[in-house]
């Protein structure tokens, strides 16, 4: 039999995920990719994968599975529930470190209480052809992943490895900082001049929460009406994930990684790269502030949060 | 030429060649958008060309803004306004009713009958845009001034894959089941975009688009060829 992990519960929406799908924006094909870059690469160094590494994203709720393979090797970041193994020795792993599973037992993430996202990453990763290069999940193209879709009950999912070696299981040297508090950061334009004076400074100086039409897509935003200088309508141009598009209701939308490859709202500012993990945990009802920063600042700042990602993947502590 | 530098984040940057859809702003954003991928810089993911400003990804560990900049302003200064031979594909349509639900409605708003609206549609050559809002839909134009209409005022939720379908001056063909708020006057047998294919969309940005007018009948037949992969579209290379 093939090593997989069977869905027994699907969660509401767990979908594999490598590092994106790049090359095909110009025919129309987001990258997809994880909300949360930064845990889908420490789940992977947990279990010894290299970083870009296919791995499972769950949202708000995650699956139930069973292990139908040897054994499996996982680690779950981006929250701070765990892995709780519900059958024979009964026991909760906590996110942000690895464990051995063996043949048949179960194991259930539940809800993500203080984050949108988690990643459960799978030693060896799950066996799935890369679709245009990538295996990430294009739920509304149908385009990777698993058969193009989210996972349901009763799929099975393949695994490249039928077991895994009994070695020292790991830890992050100390918990991922899920930084709610964090102020996001942005590089103000492409668009900024389509908005009055006072609508760039109501959009860094208020308080916006995120709404609960938040999807891998889009997170609307609920807070003060942004005024546009020029009209709402531009001549599309391109997209990147992190764009804030501004449509006619004044409410800021922050486009995410399965957002339109073009589009024709004005865009006041852009979510720098370092950040898009941080944004793309947030909860529906938590609060959002923005601060501008230079684009050398942003760049700067994306080094450093790389950086700090390959310390934390070599300074792995044994448990 | 008046070029603009937009920043899009720390991973993207807009190169914009002006605000409206024109086709001679057209060219220039496909030139160099072909620039930027013949160069192969250091660091660049990927080219977007959209109506009037390319979109180039990056990835921040590799490059940087400024150089990028500076790299691109170079291959700006090299690029010369030279009409290059494009690819133009001979698209079959069919115009009939069963296959064009809104054609009546577009006669009655333009004032056109039906044939007369099928004849300025299948006689203009259109230059693809774009391709976007849905994987491989190519935004095509420009549509002659007397099928301009805005689009509908209640989008369908589900367009069937193969419509083709005008609004403002523009028109497009859904290569995907989709939502959509175009007038639908034809359908074409043809497949649009197939993961199966190394490049999943058949049409390009640049390339031009003629629709020929098929029956019902060969309609049904070339759908069959498709589905059996035992068709090709019809192209051949045309003066700009």
């Amino acid at each position: 039999m093939m090593p997989a992990l069977e869905v027994i519960v699907a969660g509401l929406q767990t979908t594999v995920q490598d590092l994106g799908r790049f090359g095909y924006q110009e025919v129309g094909v987001p990258p997809s990719g994880p909300l949360d870059r930064v845990s889908l690469r420490l789940a992977n160094a947990l279990v010894g994968n290299r970083p870009g590494t296919p791995a499972l994203e769950m949202l708000l709720q995650g699956p139930t599975l069973k292990v139908t393979a040897d054994s499996v090797r996982l680690a779950l970041v981006g929250c701070n529930a765990g892995i709780e193994v519900r059958s024979g020795n009964a026991r909760i792993i906590p996110a942000g470190r690895s464990v051995r599973l063996a043949r048949d037992e179960i194991f259930r993430i539940g809800v993500l209480r203080d984050s949108v996202c988690a990643y459960l990453a799978i030693e060896g990763g799950p066996d799935i052809s890369p679709v245009l290069g990538s295996v990430s999940t294009y739920v509304r193209g149908a385009i990777g992943g698993f058969h193009g879709r989210r996972f349901q009950a009763g799929d099975s999912v393949p695994l490249k490895l039928a077991g895994v070696d009994v070695r020292a299981e790991y830890a992050l040297p100390r918990p991922l900082d899920l930084a709610h508090d964090q102020p996001i950061r942005v590089v103000m334009g492409p668009q900024a001049d389509y908005f009055t004076d006072g609508a760039v400074k109501t959009f860094l100086s208020s308080d916006y929460t995120v709404s609960p039409h938040a999807d891998r897509m889009g997170y609307r935003l609920e807070g003060p009406v942004l005024a546009h200088a020029k009209g709402y309508n531009i001549v599309s141009d391109g997209i990147v994930a992190g764009a804030i598009q501004v449509p006619g209701s004044g409410l800021p939308i922050v486009l995410m990684v399965d957002c339109q490859t073009t589009g024709g709202y004005p865009k006041i500012a852009t979510v720098i790269s370092a950040d898009i993990p941080v944004i793309g945990r947030r909860k529906p009802g938590r609060r959002i502030r923005f601060v501008a920063v230079g684009v050398d600042e942003a760049e700067l700042l994306r080094r450093q949060q790389e950086a700090a990602i390959r310390l934390q993947a070599e300074n792995l502590s044994a448990v | 030429m008046n070029v603009r530098f937009l920043p899009a984040g720390d991973t993207a940057m807009i190169v914009e060649f002006g605000d409206s859809i024109d086709r001679v702003l057209s060219d220039r954003v496909l030139r160099l958008s072909a620039l930027v991928r013949a160069a192969n810089l250091p660091g660049v993911v990927e080219t977007v060309p959209t109506f009037r400003s390319l979109m180039v990804h990056y990835e921040p560990l590799a490059t940087d803004n400024s150089s990028l900049t500076a790299a691109i302003e170079k291959l700006l200064d090299t690029s010369r306004d030279e009409p290059k031979p494009v690819k133009l594909w001979r698209i079959p349509a069919c115009y009939a009713i069963s296959h064009a639900p809104d054609l009546a409605e577009v006669a009655q708003r333009t004032g056109l009958s039906a044939a007369e609206v099928v004849r300025i549609h299948s006689s203009t050559r259109f230059h693809i845009y774009m391709l976007g809002f849905v994987p491989g839909y190519p935004y095509m134009g420009d549509l002659p001034d007397p099928l301009v209409l805005p689009r509908r005022t209640d989008p369908r939720i589900r367009v069937p894959a193969g419509s083709i379908a005008i609004a403002t001056n523009m028109t497009a063909i859904y290569p995907l089941e989709s939502p959509g708020g175009w007038h639908l006057i034809g359908s074409t047998p043809i497949r649009l975009f197939d993961l199966r294919w190394p490049r999943p969309a058949l049409l390009s940005p640049g390339d031009a688009v003629r629709f020929e007018p098929v029956s019902v009948h060969d309609f049904d037949a070339i759908r069959a060829a498709v589905a059996a992969d035992a068709y090709q579209v019809p192209s051949e290379i045309a003066s700009p």
